[in-house]
């Protein structure tokens, strides 16, 4: 496109709202108004889901009408793919909000002899923009046009060109679908986007250790700054695109300086007054250290407090999870029949990462608990890539920052006396806390030690300190003489005697 | 196709131009029409539809490109694209010499 023809954009660069509000804050609050996206993904990436999306939010929350130029499914084959999804496409083509511009392909014989242009699509396309008077347009896929007219290529791209310069010239935003081979290769079949485009968004649908991940990227922004890099997301019902935040858009949730218990008073004293309200703490130790325990004390401290309380568990059932607390002098029934407790129990291959999130997320706005437990993180990394567990561990803890809730995740050893589990090699450096649950060995005994490794805005206990088990829970002792090492094989060597 | 049991009047048959405006595709394009016609003896409509006045038109029949000459009285329709001026192809193309005996 020549300088000449471009048509006079706003330098502030407007933004339209896609409605998938994680990747709105992706483009720096929306598409930029005025301009053309592509969006290029594979078969089933979610390509019509995300244009539909796009129109769905322009009608009904944004009063900007829509026009769908389909070239592919017919405009009923549209409305019944996307009906799961709630959107009233039916009422508003009686209403002219949504107008259908049908380009799919229909059963007729056709021969092409020498030139011609595509003046009778942009013809329909302008028509129906006028009679929606349509802010928001899509076409998809820009693909099948290229298929119709297989011989010829040159007359597509010129004709494109011309239709996509006439819909600026209208103000129209642009959503343009264009098919890929491949998960990670050329842009678009066609190479469409050296064109026709100002942004390049990509879908994926990529299989990742025999699980699908669908991940939404950013790939060029012209004129205009972008987050890169692949984000999760996942299809919800009644929704449709939910993209999965990352937390590094948003690292400026505000600190709180208001303490919480943690359930257990001498370990209140070890962090100088409990944990902070709106951080998250890492509890990590091998199998029996008493993670659980720290959950429960965690929960019922919280619950004490008058405070309500959420615990997702993914290692055990709640009848284990309720018979433990019982076990301890906790009695979770009640404080579930009073309101206060709210425990749920998830398999963790029974969803993806991103859906176990979207899960949590609900239960959070759903019972609005002042204080989450997650049992354990380790149950949930099993199921996951590596880079996804990471991504995973990013949304939930920033989410649990911005609800200004206290949060406390456990990790689980491999090895019983030490070294780092892999949660805990993602996770040190997002929580603000880190408690070590470890077995120590002194001569002949085995004890349990904890300490308060890290706590990000405040003094600590510094000290390893014995503690005990028993019916009333947990009993924190006298720290441990000589020095024995928290980390690694050494935790076997002791002071020697 | 005409299935009708009635005898009525024998109907020429008729197609369809789809132009738009008047660029010089255009204009050839309705001068071939002119051509046709004339190699027919008459005995063929040709009705033009420029799009830009009757976009619903084009809508309707399903017409992406320009100018397109529609046979819409046979199943599926019979679409020529871009350049007609070739009369004895045209004509062949819709099978016009051998219908043209029988009608």
């Amino acid at each position: 496109m020549t300088a000449a023809e471009e048509p006079r954009i706003d330098p502030a660069l407007e933004r339209v709202k896609t409605g998938i509000e994680a990747f709105d804050d992706l483009v720096m609050g929306g598409l930029p108004r005025g301009r053309t996206t592509i969006v290029g993904g594979t078969p089933g990436s979610g390509k019509t889901v995300f244009a539909t999306q796009f129109l769905a939010h322009g009608i009904a929350d944004r009063d900007e009408a829509g026009v769908f130029v389909t070239f592919e499914e017919s405009p009923t084959e549209i409305e019944v793919n996307m009906a799961s999804f709630s959107w009233e496409i039916c009422l508003w083509r009686e209403q002219n909000k949504l107008v259908f511009v049908d380009a799919s392909p229909r059963d007729h014989e056709q021969m092409i002899v020498g030139n011609f242009d595509l003046a009778a699509l942009l013809a329909r396309i302008l028509h129906a923009v006028r009679r929606a008077k349509a802010k928001r347009i899509v076409l998809d896929s820009i693909t099948q046009l290229f298929d119709h007219f297989v011989a010829d290529q040159t007359t597509v791209r010129r004709e494109l060109l011309r239709i996509a310069t006439a819909l600026k010239k209208e103000g129209l935003t642009v959503l343009m679908t264009a098919e890929r081979n491949s998960e990670y290769g050329e842009i678009s079949r066609h190479r469409i986007e050296e064109f026709v485009a100002d942004n390049v968004v990509i879908l994926r649908n990529a299989l990742d250790r025999e699980r699908r991940r669908r991940t939404i990227e950013v790939l060029k922004m012209r004129g205009s700054r972008h987050v890169e890099g692949e984000v999760p997301i996942t299809l919800v019902e009644k929704q449709g695109i939910v993209a999965v935040p990352l937390s590094s858009l948003r690292l400026e949730q505000k600190s709180s300086t208001k303490r919480v218990t943690s359930g257990n008073a001498e370990l209140d004293k070890m962090t100088s007054g409990g944990f902070f309200r709106d951080s998250v703490t890492l509890v990590s130790g091998a199998t029996g250290t008493g993670k659980t325990l720290l959950v429960t004390n965690f929960l019922a401290g919280g619950v004490a407090a008058g405070e309500r309380a959420l615990l997702v568990g993914y290692e055990e059932s709640r009848g284990q999870l309720f018979r433990n607390a019982r076990s301890w002098g906790v009695d979770f029934e009640r404080m579930e029949a009073e309101g206060q407790l709210k425990v749920i129990c998830l398999y963790p291959e029974a969803q993806s990462l991103p859906d176990h999130l979207l899960t949590i997320r609900e239960l959070v706005e759903e019972f609005r608990p002042d204080r989450i437990a997650v049992d354990s993180l380790s149950a949930l990394e099993r199921i996951a890539p590596e880079t996804g567990f990471r991504e995973f561990l990013i949304s939930l803890t920033s989410f649990i920052k911005k609800h200004e809730i206290a949060g406390l995740c456990t990790a689980t050893n491999k090895s019983l006396i030490g070294g780092e589990s892999a949660s805990e090699q993602h996770i040190s450096t997002l929580t603000d806390s880190i408690i070590l649950l470890r077995y120590i060995q002194q001569a002949e005994f085995m004890h349990r030690g904890l300490i308060v490794l890290k706590m990000r805005g405040s003094e600590h206990d510094k000290q390893i300190r014995r503690f005990t088990i028993d019916g009333s829970g947990m009993h924190l002792g006298e720290p441990f003489v000589g020095a024995p090492d928290m980390f690694g094989d050494g935790a076997a060597a002791g002071p020697s005697s | 196709m005409s299935i009708r049991p009635t005898p009525g009047p024998v109907t020429k048959p008729a197609l369809r131009l789809f132009v738009a405006g008047d660029t010089p595709g255009a204009k050839r394009a309705l001068d071939s029409r002119k051509r046709l016609i004339e190699a027919m003896a008459e005995e063929l409509e040709i009705e033009i539809v420029d799009i830009l006045e009757h976009p619903a038109k084009a809508e309707d029949a399903g017409i992406l490109a320009t100018p397109t000459l529609s046979d819409d009285s046979v199943t599926p329709p019979r679409r020529l694209i871009g350049d007609i001026s070739n009369i004895a192809q045209v004509l062949e193309f819709f099978s016009f010499s051998k219908k043209d005996v029988n009608s």
